[in-house]
This record gives C-alpha cells, structure tokens and sequence, in this order.
C-alpha cells in the first residue's frame, strides 16, 4: 500500500486535518506492514499511528525494549511477543537463556494497563507473571501461551480465578509444569464469556463435571480442545450442549465402545454442522474414528498427528472430508495412505507428514519419495508442505513443484543427515534446485540430505521471495552461505546447524542483517573473534554466542545474530556472550 | 547337522558383518571422512551376510567409493570429529528437528501400547480387545547375525509381509502367494518342495508358546497371535506342518 502523498503539502496544510479523524480512519488499518509504512510519512501521521495502534507484534523480544514500546503506543490492548530462537524447540538453547515475559507486565501495567491480549510464543512465564497479570490488567480477556515454559497449572488457576472477562485461553505445547486439573475449577460459577478454551497440551484430569458446566454455560464458546484424558463420555456430552462449535479438539479415541454408545457419539457429531477445525484423536481406532464422518462434511483442517493411523484407516476416512485444505498427518499411514490423500482431497493446500517413530531405524514402511509425489498430482493447490522421511530422490521433489509450483512453505526433512538421492546416489541439490527455479513466491525453506554449495548458488539465485531458510548438515565452504547473503534479499530469518560456515561467511552478511530479524549459526566453523568482529562493526546488533561447556576458548558453538534498537540485553546468562560495538 | 553349522559360522568373517549404527537398506553410502555424524554408514543386510551363507544378495552394493567428487568436499571443515565413533542418530541433539512436546507425546503413546489397559470405562462391555496401534516383533533368521524387528500393523497380508521381509533377508521367500497367500501356503506341493529343499520357511511364536508355520490362519489372526518370527531352514521345519505333508503323503 503506498501511502506517500503524490505531492509534497505545506507542513500547515496537513495540520488542518483533524487528529481524531485521522486516527479512525487509521484503525481501519490492521495489517502491522501497513501501520508500519503509516507511521513513515510524516511525523502527524507517525503521532496518530501511535496513538491510535491497538495491537503490536514483536517478533524477537530482545529487539525493542518494553518501555520504548509502551512510550510509542500508550494505548495498546494487544500484543504478540516471540522470545527464543527457534530452536529452543529442539533443546538447542539453554533453559535460562531469558525471554522472560515479566518485565514486560511491569512496564505495561504502569504505563497501558488496559493490555487485553497477550500472545506468548517462547518466552518464559512463571506463576508468578500469571498472577500478576491475572490481578494488575482488570480488562484482560485473551491468553495464548505456544511453546512456553516456566509455569506450571497453578498459575492458570490464578488467571481462571481471576481474569472475569476472560474470552480466550490457549495453552498450546508448552513446558508445563502439570500439578493438577484444578484450575479448571477455579473458573467462578456464574462465568460464561469463554470463547476459546485449548488445554489439549495438558496431561491431568480435569473434573469432567465442571468441565461440562463451564462448556454449557459459554454460549459463544466456538473453540474447545480436550486433552487426553477426556474420556468419551465427556466428549459425547460436552458435543450435545456446544453444537455451535467451530473447532474441537478430541480426548483420546481409543476407548471401547457398545454399538449402542457408539451410534449416539455418531450422532452427537452429526449435530455439529460449523466444524472446522478436527484435532486429538489420541489413540485412535478405526471403527471409533468411523464416528466422526457426520462433522465431516465442512471441514477444512484435520490435524491426526498424534495417532498412528495405518493406510487404510486415512483411505476411509477421508472421503467424508471433502472440503479439506490442511491436513496433518503422522508417517504411519505410509505412501498407500498418501496416495489416498492424493484421490480424495482436491482442495488440499497444506501437508504435514510426521514421524511416528524418528529415532527408531528398523521401522521400514515409512513414506518415501512415491508419497509425496502422489500427493502433489492429486492436489495441485498445494502450497505447504512439511515432509519428514528417509528416502528422497530428485526426481521426485522436481515431480512435486511442477505439479505443484505454487509452494509458498517447503520443508522437508530426510532424516539422516546428509544422505544422497538414494536412486542415484547424487546429492539432493537439483531437488532444491527444481524448488527454487519453480515456485516464485516460495517464502519459507527448509532443506536436508546431502547438499553441495551447488543448492545455495540456486537459492541465492532464484529464490527471491525467501524470507526464512533453515539449513543442517549441508554445504561445502563458506561459498554456500554468502550465495545466500548475496542473493535473498528479502531474507528476514536464516538458521543454520552443523555446516562448514566460518567467519568469512558469517560476515559476508554484514550489510543484511540489520534487515533480517535474525540469524542462528550452531556448530559451524564461526570463531569469537569473527563475532567481535561482526559486533564491532555493526552496533545495532546484538551478536550472542552461547557457550558449551568444554569447548575451546576461540569457539562459537552457537552464535545468534539480532537486530536491536534496545541495545545488549542485560539479563543473559553467564553461559551467554555478548558482544556489542562497545 | 551341527557341525556343518559350526563351519559355517567359522567361514563369517566377522569384520564383514560389524554392526554399525544407520539406516537400513543397500543404497546408503557410508559417511564421507570426517562427516559429522557418520551415521549414515550402515550396510544392508546383503553385503554384510555376503555369500558366506550361500544367499543371493538382490542388490549387491558396489563397495567401492560410492561418491562423487562433489561430496569430497562435503563437511571436511567441521573440525572436532571422531569419524572412529560415529555417534548414533538419537544422539545428535536436536535432530530430527521435533518438538520436545511431540516426542513426549509418541513416547507416551508407545509406552501405554505395551502395558496392559487399565482403565475400562465402567458402562462399555468387553467383547475383544482392541490391537494396539503397533505390533512390532523380532524376526530372526537362521545363521544371520543379528535380527530384526518389523511391525506387523503395517502389512495387509501375508504377500507383503513376504515381500519386505524378502527385502530384508534378501533371498528369502515364503513362496508364491496367490491373492490368498494363505491358500498357497497350504498348496501341498510347493510345501513339499520348500521342505525338501534349501529355501528358508517362516515360522512365528504364537501366543501360547508353539511355533507355528506362518500361512495356516487368516491374516488378522496372524497378527494378533503373532509374537515372534523365526525364517528357519527348511530342513528343521517339518514338525511344523504334520497335517500338511500328511496330505502330501496321502495323495502321492
């Protein structure tokens, strides 16, 4: 959207345009690339941005500080924070690392305390941040926590307990410390705004009578995820009181049922017509999963990646999900269960395949290269793929983007890092090759098996659209990542593991990563001096190195790379290097 | 009989079969030198039994330097390795690259599969119980070395479980497997002719304890029943089906 004026107006003229009118109209604006841009034009329209903006997303919480947030925007109500480097999800980062939410909350409930929203993805949270935000933010209504850690059950007791208004919360795949299903009872009795309630991620009971009241008392409530140990029963109950339900997420599935109580859970899913969203299904069994066909019918996403479905239960119940757009799957259902995907799901624009079992070798029928083929021809909107397996060819990836070209996510993961085309024994750098060449509006990559520099020259070459690489295992010399450096100018996140990148690479980027949000380079050939170096000349970075225990001195063992208008963070810990310009 | 198996575990030459940590399957080369996880490095079953046991290898891997001069290069910089202790896959930290909280969740699932079910809900009536998602047993194999574990859930039939475990032992095979695989099985003349000859036949633990000729029961109760599989020699397998060589014997 290009808000710059077709002609330069006299800085008098533009006061004349009342501020409140301006801002209203600015609210209308949602997008934060769009708000962004508003607040460029001039300093009128920076003011009314920042008076008027309502929610804010940060990426990477160590680039701005919350106090230069809350002086900009005075008014938030909601904000998105993201904290560790991604990954912190596969225990590449140090549990104390920080991204600590609290100092946040301090600052917000002194300056805006009409935060209603907050959306956490790894960061730390403690009890004791929950609780303060359960008792300092009076409006508070929406919580969704995704791939945090640091807080166990009783700090959701305090925002159940406390939080009156609340409509959303969302506990997703987090580091939980799990004491008890009490909190669920610490909701009062005559509370009812809930609209999203997630704590499939839980593993203790909740008291199923409680449950069933909350559930029938929030008439709005549109998104219900059970976790595991919801048995059956509840689900049947809690479906006949919420037919309005737009996404569910199922306990466990594999409980025994009569003919009898199975028809009525059949039945009681046939009353929800708005399903959308189909998720759970711990353990499920396939005449149990033959219950659910009558939701079937509308749904667009169906996530079954926490039970190893075979083939043949997919093939037969996917034809009842013609709507579907997005599917989660686990590798179990092997290429005969994909290739039903294929034959029966002509709207699918999102796969994810993955796997049942990674660290177990002898598993043999997993899905190979014939999977994800036959996906590709039964589908072409495909435009998401995440694909972990053990055999790939390159003839097989380029079948799947000339089926396919318009990938805009492509990520696959052959498992043993840095295995050829097993057909040819040749690395996997035309597979990629085909990728980048093919899909133009390609924005997220991430690659494996074994790959020369030959895939970073393609990548730098033609993917132009790139925004997030991830690379492991691969590549031969420092030529690799400054093929990337040079040529994906719209790179915002690049995170590399385990490859022959040193300093002359990691400073080939020199001039990019003010641009990017951020930069991860783990067990590569980067040395302390090249991140003095780097920091040195760039001081509105933050170059971290995280340190392992027994490494040499001059190593980087892992280096992360951020752009920062908050300067050197204070709270690393003392197995965390940080070095500024200073 | 022992003695010619004495000697034919004396003529194994036990570099040959070292076990390493990998993939299974022919086509995996092993790591370039200096690699960071050499664990790719596992040989198929084929090369390493070699002709030694007198089977036929269906793909016989080409020992020699299987790379191109493109890898030569590949991970030589990564400085701190031990190409002589390539480390197991599990150990590579971080990789593959799931979320703790999807491991736990498999690890779970897994762990409540092999203890018994505890929990009945009080109104379902028990008719049978329900197979767990995976049934994994081992399969071993006269005078190979090690064995293997194959997960019976995901085969329809006895045809493919012949298949993959053809795959696996190479030259093994239950015989020709019509639709029925079953019904071959029972076919008295190819019978005869596995028991007179050299070929391999499959035999399985069941329940109870007996070891039973794989074929006799319908696929389902195969694998329900199914604890353990042994590819036996055919000579030491004609206790197993007295009541078919009785037919044989009756008919010729």
């Amino acid at each position: 959207m290009d808000l710059t004026p077709k002609q330069s107006i006299p800085a008098a003229e533009s006061t004349r345009f009342p501020d409140e009118v301006l801002e209203r109209v600015l609210t209308l604006l949602k997008s934060p690339k769009d708000r962004n841009a508003v607040s460029l034009v001039c300093k009128d329209w920076y003011t009314a941005d920042s008076w008027s903006r309502r929610h804010v997303f940060i990426g990477n919480c160590y680039s701005v500080s919350p106090e230069i947030v809350a002086r900009r925007f005075p008014r938030i109500r909601s904000v998105t924070l993201k904290g560790k480097p991604r990954f912190s999800d596969f225990n590449l980062v140090p549990d104390n690392w920080g991204a600590d939410v609290h100092s946040w909350l301090l600052v917000f409930a002194s300056g805006s305390p009409f935060l209603e929203e907050l959306r956490l993805k790894r960061m730390r949270v403690t009890d004791g941040s929950l609780e303060f935000l359960a008792l300092n933010f009076p409006n508070f209504r929406a919580l969704s926590l995704l791939s945090c850690d640091g807080f166990s059950t009783s700090g959701l007791a305090t925002v159940a307990t406390h939080c009156k208004n609340l409509i959303e919360l969302d506990i997703q795949e987090n580091g939980i410390e799990d004491l008890s299903g009490e909190w669920l009872s610490c909701f009062p009795d005559n509370f009812s705004t809930l609209e999203v309630l997630n704590f499939s991620n839980l593993i203790t009971d909740v008291n199923t009578e409680v449950l069933e009241r909350l559930v029938s008392r929030c008439r709005s409530l549109k998104v219900l995820k059970l976790n595991r140990s919801s048995s059956l029963d509840c689900l049947h109950r809690l479906l006949t009181s919420a037919p309005q339900l737009t996404e569910l997420g199922v306990g466990s599935f594999s409980q025994e049922l009569t003919p009898q109580q199975h028809a009525e859970l059949k039945h009681a899913f046939g009353f929800c017509k708005n399903l959308t969203v189909l998720s759970g299904f711990w353990d499920a069994t396939a005449l149990n999963l033959s219950a659910v066909y009558p939701a079937c019918s509308g749904l667009s996403f169906l996530n079954l990646s926490y039970t190893a479905l075979q083939s043949q239960e997919l093939a037969s119940l996917l034809p009842h999900c013609p709507c579907l757009r997005r599917l989660w799957v686990l590798d179990s259902v092997g290429d005969r269960g994909l290739e039903a995907v294929g034959a029966n799901c002509p709207s699918l624009e999102e796969i994810r395949v993955f796997p049942t079992d990674p660290f177990d070798e002898d598993m043999l029928h997993t899905v190979t290269e014939s999977g994800i083929v036959a996906v590709s021809q039964g589908c072409p909107k495909l435009h998401y793929i995440l694909y972990f397996c053990r055999q790939m060819t390159n003839a097989a990836v380029a079948t799947v983007v000339r089926n396919c070209p318009d990938f805009t996510h492509f990520r696959l993961c052959i498992m043993n890092p840095g295995q050829p085309d097993h057909t040819t024994n040749q690395p996997m750098d035309e597979a990629f090759g085909a990728v980048v060449k093919t899909c133009k509006k390609l924005k997220r990559l991430s690659i494996s098996g074994l790959l020369t520099d030959l895939t970073f020259k393609y990548i730098g070459e033609y993917a132009k659209n790139l925004e997030a690489l991830s690379v492991a295992f691969a590549g031969s010399s420092d030529l690799g990542m400054q093929y990337v450096m040079e040529g994906c100018s719209k790179l915002k996140k690049l995170e590399i593991r385990d490859c022959p990148f040193g300093n002359a690479a990691l400073l080939s980027g020199l001039e990019r990563y003010e641009s990017m949000r951020s930069l991860w380079m783990s067990a590569c050939n980067v040395t302390v001096d090249g991140c003095k170096a780097l920091a040195r000349q760039m001081p509105r970075l933050n170059v971290e190195v995280m340190k392992e225990e027994g490494s040499d001195d001059c190593k980087a063992d892992k280096v992360y790379v951020y752009r920062t208008v908050a300067g050197p963070r204070r709270d690393a810990p003392p197995s965390v290097l940080t070095f500024s310009s200073l | 009989m022992a003695t010619a198996e004495a000697d034919m575990y004396v003529t194994i030459n036990f570099e040959e079969t070292e076990l390493r940590l990998g993939l299974p399957g022919p086509t995996v080369p092993p790591p370039p030198l200096g690699s960071r996880t050499g664990a790719a490095g596992k040989r198929g079953f084929s090369e390493t039994v070699d002709l030694k046991l007198n089977l036929s290898p269906s793909a016989k891997m080409d020992g020699c330097d299987p790379h191109g001069a493109a890898i030569k290069t590949a991970n030589n910089a990564c400085s701190n390795n031990d190409p002589a202790k390539p480390p197991a896959k599990a150990q590579v930290v971080g990789w593959p690259p799931i979320r703790s909280f999807r491991k736990n969740v498999m690890a779970v699932q897994k762990s409540s599969n092999d203890a018994q079910p505890s929990k009945k809900p009080a109104a379902a009536t028990t008719t049978a119980t329900p197979p767990p998602p995976a049934a994994f047993v081992k399969v071993s194999m006269d005078g190979a070395p090690y064995l293997r574990k194959v997960d019976l859930k995901l085969y329809n039939s006895y045809s493919d479980l012949s298949e993959s475990l053809g795959k696996m032992f190479s030259s093994f095979t239950i015989g020709n497997c019509g639709p029925n695989g079953m019904k071959d099985f029972m076919s008295e003349s190819k019978l005869v002719d596995i028991l007179n000859g050299s070929e391999y036949v499959p035999s399985y633990e069941d329940k109870d304890g007996d070891w039973m000729l794989v074929g006799d029961v319908p696929w389902e109760m195969f694998v329900e029943s199914c604890k353990r599989l042994r590819i036996m020699k055919g000579s030491e397998a004609i206790g197993l089906a007295p009541r078919a060589v009785e037919k044989c014997k009756s008919r010729s």
